[in-house]
């Protein structure tokens, strides 16, 4: 570890005493933050401040199917932390498998969630600017916030796929594993708020 | 070494537990016909905790230096706390002039 971390810019000792990657992959997080907590209290705002809000969300299918989806990303994140313990005990066959563990969860996520979409704009007939339940901006705000974690979690799945083959090649260490983790853990801390604020906000009772 | 990471794949497992555990109460407290600022606060809260074990046991910030910890996160508590007060209060006062 102490080989990648940046002393060489004459100011004696890195400040955080981390590699500059895991650092970078840190800024990214809390800049990524500050984009999806705006698009969350967006739609959090309108959410609140509309009494006809869409609750289009009933126990069977979408409470059950994304709450199966928070389980996989929840069990993705810990196989992710085995990963990256079993990869700084160089074990690489199993930080590799703890790796494909990870995405087989991500996809598990990707394919549920599509699925949702699919049933939301073909069966129900919801478009950014239209819905047949109520306020029109249901929509273009469920489907900015959900689309633009999914597109994370499909990076997030291949950025995984390269890592994984790189570390089980030899061309990459332990330290990339472990700032893949990083990036990984954030788009699992992410959906915690969406799935509350977005799923839990408006379930339907009567379903 | 070798120790402290075999105990460090159990402390994973137990913040899994915590994790799935509050997931649950959460679905539990969407069924229940609560005031919606309530529902929210209560929501918001739990997630918030959620989110504070992900960055502190799985993202591993706990056992980075403070300073690491301590560069990070206020700036983004103080930018998402300033979101909120300027958005929820007007979205409720909204919700009440609307009803």
């Amino acid at each position: 570890m102490a080989d990648v971390t940046a002393t060489g810019w004459g100011g004696g000792s890195a400040p955080f005493a981390v590699p500059s990657k895991k650092l970078g992959m840190w800024l990214f997080i809390l800049s990524d933050s500050l984009t999806f907590s705006a698009l969350l209290v967006a739609y959090s705002y309108s959410r609140i401040a509309n009494p006809a809000w869409p609750t289009p969300f009933e126990m069977y299918p979408a409470v059950l199917f994304s709450s199966i989806m928070t389980f996989c990303l929840l069990s993705s994140s810990v196989t992710m932390v085995l990963a990256v313990s079993a990869a700084h005990r160089g074990l690489r066959g199993a930080a590799v498998k703890w790796i494909l563990a990870t995405m087989a969860g991500g996809l598990a996520f990707v394919v549920l969630h599509a699925n949702e979409w699919i049933h939301l704009i073909y069966t129900e007939g919801v478009t950014p600017f239209h819905n047949p339940w109520g306020a029109p901006l249901f929509g273009a705000t469920f489907f900015t916030l959900t689309g633009l974690h999914m597109t994370h979690v499909i990076s997030g799945v291949i950025y995984l796929g390269v890592i994984a083959a790189g570390f089980g090649s030899g061309r990459f260490e332990s330290a990339d594993v472990e700032v893949a983790g990083l990036y990984w853990h954030f788009v699992d801390l992410v959906w915690m708020f969406i799935f509350p604020l977005v799923y839990l906000m408006s379930v339907n009772m009567k379903g | 070494m070798a120790e402290q990471e075999h105990h460090g794949n159990r402390l994973y497992l137990i913040v899994w537990f915590w994790l799935l555990a509050m997931t649950g109460v959460e679905v539990f407290l969407a069924y229940e016909r609560l005031p919606i600022h309530l529902m929210l606060a209560l929501l918001l809260g739990l997630s918030l905790v959620k989110a504070a074990l992900i960055i502190a046991y799985f993202m591993h910030l706990r056992f980075e230096k403070r300073s690491m910890t301590l560069t990070l996160m206020p700036p983004l508590v103080i930018c998402i706390c300033l979101m909120i007060v300027f958005s929820f209060p007007d979205g409720l006062r909204l919700l009440d002039m609307r009803k």
